[in-house]
């Protein structure tokens, strides 16, 4: 389905110090470095995944994304998606492709949302049946229907984005490839378009490659992730596996009324104890989370437990700091 | 008065950062002074009747529109001045401490003698080289050029008065468009930049002195050309204090006027 | 071509939708240039004449120029306020979509409120056609028309120049400027008035010649030899709209690989 190999790129940035002096100065002799923004980047991504693409800001995720959508050139290596080269074939190719940068908007301000998609349906060329249909899936599965005759300066950012993700599906791309799709979304907003996501992908198989922020995002929808930094990936694998192999270790929370002896089990840390609530932070390694909760019953008089994973967010902390990003 | 000062230096090295803007606008400003020369050499080469100014005080003129554009143009606008208006931000300005009216008489001032400062001498330098009737010379006598700086500096203060203003007005209208618009267009005629005072009929130049436009540009321009006389010139100062004290008192009255309003609109 | 009208209908109801600003500005359009051309009267009360032509000729080519440059502003403005595409990167959005980028670029935006200046010049236009002595012909008739189509070739030929120098630089496109209003405000002259430079540049490199003095020369009889040359110049000018469109893609290009 996508099949990226080697690619490079790299970009010519400008050098500027502070004052007039040396504005006049690169004025006349403008000084360039190069920032090598993707370094030998391969990948290959089938049909139906969601690929959950991260890494910190600069790491080079646009790059890629622009380079897979078409609009920018590597320097070298190759792409290829549903045997098309992007760049080289741009038309074609983007046919089959939705993108929805989370920042910036493909509607029209100042337009009603059906406006919009009337003139992308235009656009695509989409045949009058198909339209109607993902018209019709579309505002009942992401609830535009009271929304559609809006302004697009009127809506609220969760149901511009809801319109901004149906925008981009009107042509049944094959591919869609989102952009900080959740970015600055209350958490109903955040939990429709997940489920959306999801929705889609399961149901007409939509290839999802979605960068974010937002690790909850990566959790709930992304089956595999790609992590990069610093123009190379540094990481590729299932999230499951991920998790099991950075979630050496589970949380015990326990809300006790008294305190028979105290706490010490030789290998279990302490993270907190105050207010009658206790949390541990037990390695999975040595110890059977059943174990030690049996353990404390007998030591406590126990009101209330919960074991928690370690975090996704950090997680991927750790692996930013372990690959020094 | 320090505020003022500072504030004036932040703008104008805000001003000299975007050079290569400067640079076009002074390609794009020496073009429009040839071609507007060519136009008036046209013209004058059909007729053997002599003109109240000469082709070559005209070539003046001309220059000196041209260099000092941006001090004479009422649509030099300053978005961020009425995006702060329209949008009620204005409310913040109002905590600090100095008055309002003056605030922005120096903040306008500044962005006109910033954006002037890159571009005039090096449009006269060129146009100095150039041959006859095209080229930019000296003025006649020192007085005239005392004269001319005066008067220029005069109709400076004087246009920013006049575009005060049109920003108080959007306080009313919440819009900078029209008023700016029909300032620009009417203001910029009557300035005589679109056809020189002299050779305008009678009738329309008795209307043009009556008005303030002409003497932010006009009367300097004319005064640094040799075509107005020491005599003309010094009681042209006057009308042009004058009219300098009617506008800045009009001005913060009605600004204080507007304020009241923005204060209970706000609430 | 469709999508280009579609495009159209859907911005002018977005333009609507500031009835009071749209209003005002296109009044504004309407006045800008008329006092320019009440202007061109006044030296007319002054000076007899300029180079041999009279008040109405050049009224006649006023009405000319400025009809194509309106139309030209209105319908290739997205070109001419390019910068801001690439400014916020939707530019990028652009190059996701399956059809061409000058199509794309030309549906951004359409300023609709040019209607004033066009009706300034359409006012300018009847008013030099009841003065002026001319012998009409449907030869003439054409030729008038192919230079007002020429002239709006011409200016969006320059206006696309101007928008693939943003590939390059966003600052200092002041100079464009040149171009499209000091080009506009030559022209509206019969070019022969001015110095024999200014007059070649814009005739053999920027083509204002083929709509301007040439033709003119044709429809005021001042002409020997064959009309029909004269008659077709205008055409030539439509030309200059194939190297600004090479240009472009050459831009796009540029574009693509910098991504800047």
């Amino acid at each position: 389905m996508i099949e990226v190999q080697s690619l490079c790129k790299s970009f010519k940035v400008s050098k500027r110090k502070a004052g007039i002096g040396a504005a006049i100065g690169s004025f006349f002799n403008p000084q360039y470095r190069t920032v090598e923004a993707l370094k030998n980047i391969s990948f290959t991504i089938g049909e139906g995944e969601i690929v959950g693409y991260i890494g910190p800001n600069g790491a080079g995720k646009s790059t890629t994304i622009k380079v897979m959508s078409g609009i920018l050139v590597p320097d070298s290596g190759r792409c290829n998606i549903q045997e098309i080269t992007p760049w080289k074939n741009r038309i074609n190719h983007v046919k089959n492709i939705g993108v929805v940068f989370g920042q910036r908007s493909q509607l029209w301000w100042d337009l009603p949302v059906l406006d919009s998609f009337n003139l992308l349906k235009d656009i695509y060329k989409v045949p009058e049946k198909e339209y109607q249909n993902n018209l019709d899936l579309l505002t009942a599965t992401l609830d535009l229907s009271d929304i559609m005759t809006t302004p697009v300066r009127q809506l609220s950012l969760g149901q511009r984005m809801r319109c901004e993700i149906a925008a981009s599906l009107l042509h049944s791309p094959k591919i869609l490839f989102l952009d900080e799709p959740t970015i600055g979304l209350d958490a109903i907003s955040k939990i429709a378009v997940r489920n959306f996501i999801k929705t889609i992908n399961k149901e007409k198989k939509v290839t999802v490659i979605l960068t974010t922020h937002d690790m909850n995002d990566i959790d709930t929808l992304a089956e595999r992730i790609i992590l990069i930094g610093k123009g190379q990936i540094l990481l590729d694998g299932a999230l499951t596996e991920l998790k099991r192999k950075f979630a050496t270790h589970k949380t015990i929370t326990v809300d006790y009324s008294e305190l028979y002896s105290d706490i010490n089990i030789e290998g279990i840390r302490i993270l907190s104890q105050e207010n009658q609530r206790l949390s541990l932070s037990v390695p999975l390694d040595r110890f059977n989370v059943s174990e030690v909760i049996g353990q404390l019953s007998q030591q406590m008089e126990i009101m209330d437990v919960s074991v928690e994973n370690r975090p996704i967010e950090e997680i991927i902390v750790d692996l930013y700091k372990e690959h020094q990003l | 008065m320090k505020p003022y000062i500072s504030l004036f230096k932040m703008r104008v090295l805000k001003g000299l950062q975007y050079k290569t803007a400067a640079i076009a606008g002074i390609l794009t400003q020496f073009f429009w002074g040839i071609m507007y020369i060519m136009i008036f050499e046209a013209f004058y080469s059909s007729t053997t009747n002599p003109q109240p100014i000469s082709l070559v005080e005209l070539a003046q003129v001309v220059w000196l529109q041209q260099s000092f554009l941006v001090f004479i143009m009422l649509w030099f606008r300053d978005n961020e001045l009425i995006t702060q208006i329209t949008s009620g931000q204005i409310a913040y300005e109002l905590c600090r401490p100095m008055n309002l009216y003056s605030f922005w008489y120096a903040k306008l001032i500044a962005q006109r003698l910033s954006a002037a400062m890159l571009r005039c001498l090096p449009i006269l330098l060129v146009a100095s080289l150039l041959p006859e009737p095209y080229r930019f010379s000296l003025p006649p006598d020192l007085i005239t050029f005392l004269l001319f700086i005066v008067t220029l500096f005069l109709g400076l203060l004087l246009i920013v008065s006049i575009s005060m203003m049109i920003y108080i007005s959007i306080f009313y209208t919440m819009s900078g468009t029209g008023s700016l618009l029909i300032f620009g267009v009417f203001g910029e005629f009557f300035a005589g930049m679109l056809i020189p005072v002299p050779l305008m009929p009678d009738a329309l130049r008795r209307v043009v002195y009556l008005l303030p436009f002409r003497y932010a540009s006009d009367l300097p321009f004319r005064i640094y050309a040799g075509n107005i006389g020491t005599r003309e010139a010094i009681i042209s100062i006057g009308v042009q204090i004058l009219w300098l004290s009617v506008l800045v008192l009009i001005g913060r009255m009605w600004i204080k006027n507007a304020l009241r309003r923005v204060v209970i609109q706000g609430g | 071509m469709k999508l280009y009208f579609k495009y159209m209908s859907v911005l002018l109801r977005s333009q609507m939708a500031y009835r009071a600003s749209f209003i005002l500005l296109s009044i504004g359009q309407f006045f800008v240039p008329f006092l320019a051309f009440i202007s061109i009267v006044l030296f007319f009360q002054r000076f007899p004449s300029v180079v041999g032509w009279s008040l109405y000729q050049v009224a006649l080519c006023y009405s000319v120029v400025h009809m194509a440059f309106a139309i030209s502003e209105c319908c290739v403005r997205g070109f001419d306020s390019f910068s801001s595409l690439i400014v916020n990167g939707d530019f990028d959005r652009i190059l996701v979509r399956p059809r061409s980028t000058v199509l794309q670029v030309l549906g951004s935006k359409f300023e609709f409120t040019r209607v004033g200046r066009l009706t300034q010049s359409l006012v300018v236009l009847i008013y030099a056609l009841i003065n002026l002595d001319v012998q009409w012909s449907p030869y003439k008739l054409l030729t008038l028309l192919f230079m007002i189509i020429s002239g709006v070739f011409i200016f969006s030929g320059i206006y696309i120049l101007g928008a693939t120098l943003c590939f390059w630089t966003v600052e200092g496109l002041e100079v464009v400027n040149i171009l499209t209003d000091g080009g506009r405000e030559m022209a509206q002259y019969p070019l022969n008035i001015y110095k024999d430079w200014m007059r070649k540049f814009f005739t053999f490199v920027i083509p204002f010649g083929t709509i301007n003095y040439l033709p003119l020369m044709f429809i005021f009889d001042k002409t020997e030899g064959n009309s029909l040359v004269y008659m077709l110049i205008p055409l030539v000018g439509i030309l200059f709209i194939i190297p600004c469109l090479m240009i472009w893609g050459f831009g796009v290009k540029q574009y693509q690989s910098t991504g800047s």
